[in-house]
């Protein structure tokens, strides 16, 4: 294969497009406030700024260095953990039954690793060695197994409607997305440290890998954060409608604006996250400016192009991979939390990897890949897009249909499956995007 | 002694017979995989939707079949509709080639933009499936549901344990055991399967050789679509079609088409049987296995169960992990480069 | 006109131009050799001979026919084997199927070719059934020439088949050489062995840059000082 960089052959013109596009991205948006509801409008805007803040995070990983992260879905389910275990109350009971077990079980874990390392280190030869470290491994496994079962035993029956599990800080809820970026780095850094400085396919398939168990131990591990029970109620960052509506004075200035005072607190909600989650992108975006520019980022987009010559001048590609992976990774974890307090809830089967994974990648590469704005505007464009599809194409296939009269079954089955085109609209348009605007709407900027 | 072969009988029934049959229908899958990956060098993302496309076909030719009142007897019908779900399956990864891997393959793209490309496939392909025949769970096994049952078995040998073997669990083997056949006997003693693995093998000199590229990659398609439309018929059999479960069946595939190298036929045979396998070995109670080699009136106090069945697809992984850090060219020495 | 040649031959690998004008030409029945520098194009001029370069201009015509525009599978049919210098046996095919795959173009019996290429490299014959990635060195090279053989191709290019080869075995690969090139073959090798390809050549090319420097008979280049100085170590 030609070490030549065809991947992105094609150069658009530099016209003022950036403003354009976000202006017209503005005027969609402001066209379901008047078309629908202006409430409709703003819940749209702010999943579109989560989506954004996760495009951004894959936008890291794939256009500064030409990673494919499979595993997005499972970067942002830890991000919604994080929301959890930040933010919901201790429960002390469930703490008191089985708190010390799982705690002893946890550092039974790290002994055991601890010691498989320490007997890799002492023994040289390889078949008594391999021999031995799993013989470690297995024993630890269950040694730690036996602590922890009867401990999830006891957590989980305490209260098991309403609580069954350990709870969390109790802390301000914002700081779970700190904390979700940490515990997606953390994620991040165990997947690459395995699949990175192996082929690119490897990387793609572990992080599927990863994912996958890291939704799967949300679903089930119920002491942790309830699992498929799902824990509801996170606390907000912002005020609550009724405690809005409750206020004299919002309620006075709801009159003097002619609106009614629910809709309005509705309204006023969604600005306040709005305003949050607006900040949050800008702070990450002037980072991720600041990184690519930087001769961090020059070096990055070198590697990108010429992993060999790179090589060859001495860079240590996989650390910087692994960097760049880790960094990207957070940033997605930073979106999860996001998301789950947005929702004020924490759902896990709701992760699913092509609303999590593969549209974040249609996002990303629609927007346009190595370009933090494209990246920014592709998650605004393609999630309004998936939104917006559903009813649209419900719409169309009524139209379509109408001929056939209200009962035929193939007109019922068409309305029912309409909602499935979405996902064929995405792809073709992921695939048109790549063969024919392959930069994107907006094309990386080469400084 | 009576205990011992009831503990062998148990673990046959509950081990040994699922997982032969779900390492074929998993060999088959990663043999699709690892085709693709050595003649056309990029990992698949579309092959699970391939796989899931292929059984509904094969499903929409059964309701007609069935409709129509035509029936295999003690066998499923879908074995009779099978043939067209792969030429379906066949002309619709030709057709892939033709619209959308062809233009990257010419340019020769790197190889993970070609993998983003089959996420683009892999979207369309679970659209269609969804619009088609809905997300829901359809069941299309008919014929005889046993080649024979637990009481059968009991009744010929007397023993308190049973043993029971499902037509699709035979199905399974049976049909993977012809067509992996037909497969190496095409790939290593007809001249177009041998100029599939001269290319897939070193590219430049197939070239040089007057191996015609085009033809080497069209015939892989084919191949491909009938190994992923019989891999996902028999998948759907044994179990049932449900069309998101195709992209989690992603990961043990592509585990199993590692694990025995990348690119190597026989690796992914192999690979599909060390995933099926381990999964269903470290994922089976062995409390009453257990009960029956041990004292008499004795049991284990738990399961004995080394990871929970949620964590099916975590033992694939895991395989692929060990693997990774072991030999990343996997059992067999695929390419890892 | 000679059966092979390529003309002004310009072009590269997407970068700068690798090769700058040079013209290669080969006679049936003689040895043509071409030496030069590492890093001169040799292996590149040898490709775009084969059509596995697209060329920015220069022309490359086989028995008086413009062959420019033909893919290598194309050329194959015409009747031109190439070994490459690195990479040129299928590593996981036995011998056998090594060879079969040279046939791939032809639609007749091919056991004849076979005999013959067995019968100039004996060796061979024990090892068919083991994978040509297990082999020596040498016997590499030989299923490499093999392969190229049995297309029965009026030309045969050879990329360096010296290398990693011990000179005994060179000598002796050089001698089968000689009797290809006298069954009425146009034989054209690239060898950093200069000295000792040049003196079985009828012809020889020095590149430099992806231009020729010298051109003359073997002996002429043999004779000639400033090349002994150059290329020849003296
Ligand atoms: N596949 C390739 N892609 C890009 N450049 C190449 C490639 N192969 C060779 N080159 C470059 O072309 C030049 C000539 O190489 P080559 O023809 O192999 O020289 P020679 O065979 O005379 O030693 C060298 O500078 C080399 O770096
Ligand atoms: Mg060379």
């Amino acid at each position: 294969m030609s070490d030549t960089p065809a991947r992105f052959p094609l150069r658009l013109a530099r016209a003022p497009r950036k403003p354009l596009l976000f202006a017209a991205m503005a005027a969609l948006i402001g066209l379901v406030g008047i078309g629908q509801s202006w409430s409709l409008a703003l819940t749209i805007m702010n999943l579109c700024l989560i989506s954004a803040i996760m495009t951004l995070g894959v936008n890291i990983q794939w256009g500064y260095a030409g990673l494919f992260n499979a595993g997005v879905m499972g970067f942002a389910a830890l991000g919604g953990l994080a929301g959890v275990l930040v933010s919901m109350p201790p429960v002390g009971a469930a703490w008191r039954a089985g708190g010390a077990g799982v705690v002893l079980a946890l550092a039974m874990g790290l002994v055991t690793i601890a010691a498989a390392m320490l007997v890799y280190r002492r023994l040289r030869r390889p078949a008594s060695r391999k021999l031995a470290v799993a013989l470690v491994v297995a024993a630890g496994y269950f040694a730690a197994r036996a602590l922890f079962e009867p401990a999830v035993r006891a957590i989980e029956g305490v209260d098991p409607s309403r609580t069954g599990y350990l709870g969390g800080f109790g802390l301000p809820v914002v700081l779970s997305w700190f904390a979700g970026g940490a515990l997606a780095a953390g994620a991040a850094w165990a997947a690459g440290k395995i699949s990175l400085g192996l082929r690119a396919d490897y990387l793609a398939i572990a992080t599927l890998g990863i994912s996958e168990i890291i939704v799967a131990f949300l679903k089930y591990e119920e002491w942790l954060a309830r699992g498929v029970k799902n824990v509801t109620g996170l606390p907000r960052p912002v005020p609550y409608e009724v405690d809005l509506q409750a206020a004299a004075r919002f309620r006075e200035w709801a009159e003097s604006l002619g609106a009614s005072p629910v809709e309005l607190s509705s309204i006023v909600v969604k600005l306040c996250y709005a305003g949050l989650f607006a900040l949050v992108l800008l702070v990450l975006m002037w980072l991720s400016e600041a990184a690519l520019r930087s001769p961090w980022g020059r070096m990055m987009r070198a590697i990108r192009d010429n992993e060999t010559a790179a090589e060859a001048m001495g860079k240590d590609v996989t650390a910087r991979h692994l960097q760049v992976f880790v960094l990207g990774s957070a940033v997605v974890g930073i979106a999860g939390a996001m998301l789950a307090t947005l929702d004020g809830q924490f759902t896990p089967t709701t992760y699913h990897p092509l609303r999590f994974t593969f549209l974040i990648w249609v996002m990303v590469i629609v927007g346009g890949s190595g370009n933090n704005w494209g990246a920014v505007l592709g998650g605004f464009m393609v999630w309004y897009a998936w939104v917006e599809a559903e009813p649209l194409g419900l719409w169309l296939m009524d139209l379509l249909t109408f001929p056939l009269g209200a009962d035929h079954p193939l007109r019922v089955h068409l309305m029912d499956s309409a909602a499935h085109m979405r996902l064929v609209v995405m792809g073709v348009v992921l695939l048109l995007v790549l063969r024919f605007a392959p930069q994107g709407l907006i094309p990386e900027e080469r400084r | 002694m009576e205990d011992i072969v009831n503990a062998v009988v148990l673990l046959t029934n509950f081990l040994v017979v699922p997982a032969t049959a779900y390492g074929c229908q998993l060999a088959l899958g990663a043999l699709g995989v690892t085709l693709v990956y050595g003649v056309l060098r990029f990992s698949n993302f579309a092959h699970g939707e391939t796989m899931a496309f292929g059984a509904m076909v094969t499903i929409l030719f059964t309701w007609l079949l069935q409709y129509q009142g035509v029936t295999l007897g003690p066998l499923p019908t879908a074995l009779l509709a099978l043939p067209a779900g792969m030429a379906v399956t066949a002309g619709l990864c030709l057709l892939t080639d033709r619209w959308v891997f062809r233009f990257y393959r010419r340019s020769r793209a790197q190889p993970v933009m070609l993998l983003v490309v089959s996420v683009g496939v892999m979207f369309v392909l679970n659209g269609i499936i969804r619009f088609v025949i809905g997300p829901a769970d359809r069941v299309f096994t008919d014929g005889a549901r046993f080649l024979f049952t637990v009481r059968d078995f009991k009744a010929w040998t007397g023993l308190s344990e049973g043993l029971a073997i499902k037509t699709t669990q035979t199905l399974s083997v049976v049909v993977a055991i012809i067509l992996v056949a037909a497969l190496f006997w095409f790939l290593e003693k007809t001249r177009t399967g041998k100029s599939m693995r001269a290319f897939s093998d070193n590219e430049d000199l197939a070239l040089l050789s007057g191996i015609n590229p085009e033809r080497v990659v069209a015939v892989t398609w084919l191949i491909v679509g009938c190994l992923a439309a019989v891999a996902g018929t028999l998948y759907g059999l044994d179990k049932s079609f449900k069309p998101f479960t195709f992209l989690s069946l992603l990961l043990p595939i592509f585990a199993a088409a590692i694990v025995g190298g990348l690119g190597n036929p026989l690796g992914a045979i192999v690979g599909g049987f060390v995933v099926a396998f381990s999964e269903v070995l470290l994922t089976y109670p062995y409390r009453k296995f257990l009960a029956y080699l041990g004292p008499e009136g004795w049991r284990p106090d738990g399961l004995v169960q080394f990871l929970s069945t949620d964590y099916k697809f975590a033992v694939s992984f895991f395989i692929l992990v060990v693997v990774l850090l072991v030999k990343p060219t996997g059992i067999f020495s695929g390419r890892s480069s | 006109m000679s059966f092979l040649t390529g003309a002004d031959l310009v072009g590269g690998y997407g970068g700068p131009d690798i090769l700058r004008g040079c013209a290669i030409a080969a006679e049936r029945g003689e040895i043509t050799v071409v030496v030069g520098p590492n890093g001169a194009g040799k292996s590149t001029a040898m490709r775009a001979l084969f059509g596995m370069l697209t060329l920015r201009s220069g022309s490359v015509r086989l028995g008086g026919e413009d062959i420019t525009a033909l893919a290598p599978q194309a050329r194959a049919r015409k009747g031109m084997g190439f070994v490459p210098q690195t990479d040129n046996v299928f590593r996981s095919m036995t011998v056998q199927e090594n060879l079969e795959m040279g046939a791939f173009v032809r639609d007749d019996d091919i056991s004849g070719t076979l005999d013959e290429v067995y019968g100039l490299f004996p060796a061979l014959k024990d090892k068919r059934r083991q994978p040509a990635g297990e082999l020596s060195g040498g016997q590499r090279q030989q299923v490499a020439i093999g392969r190229a053989l049995m297309n029965r191709p009026r030309v045969l290019m050879l990329d360096e088949p010296s290398a990693g080869v011990s000179p005994i075995v060179t000598r002796e690969l050089f001698e089968r050489i000689l009797d290809i090139a006298q069954s009425g073959v146009a034989v054209l090798i690239v060898e950093q062995n200069a000295r000792q390809a040049l003196e079985l050549a009828d012809k020889g090319y020095v590149l430099v840059q992806g231009r020729n420097r010298f051109t003359g008979t073997g002996e002429m280049l043999l004779a000639n000082p400033e090349v002994r100085q150059s290329f020849l170590g003296g």
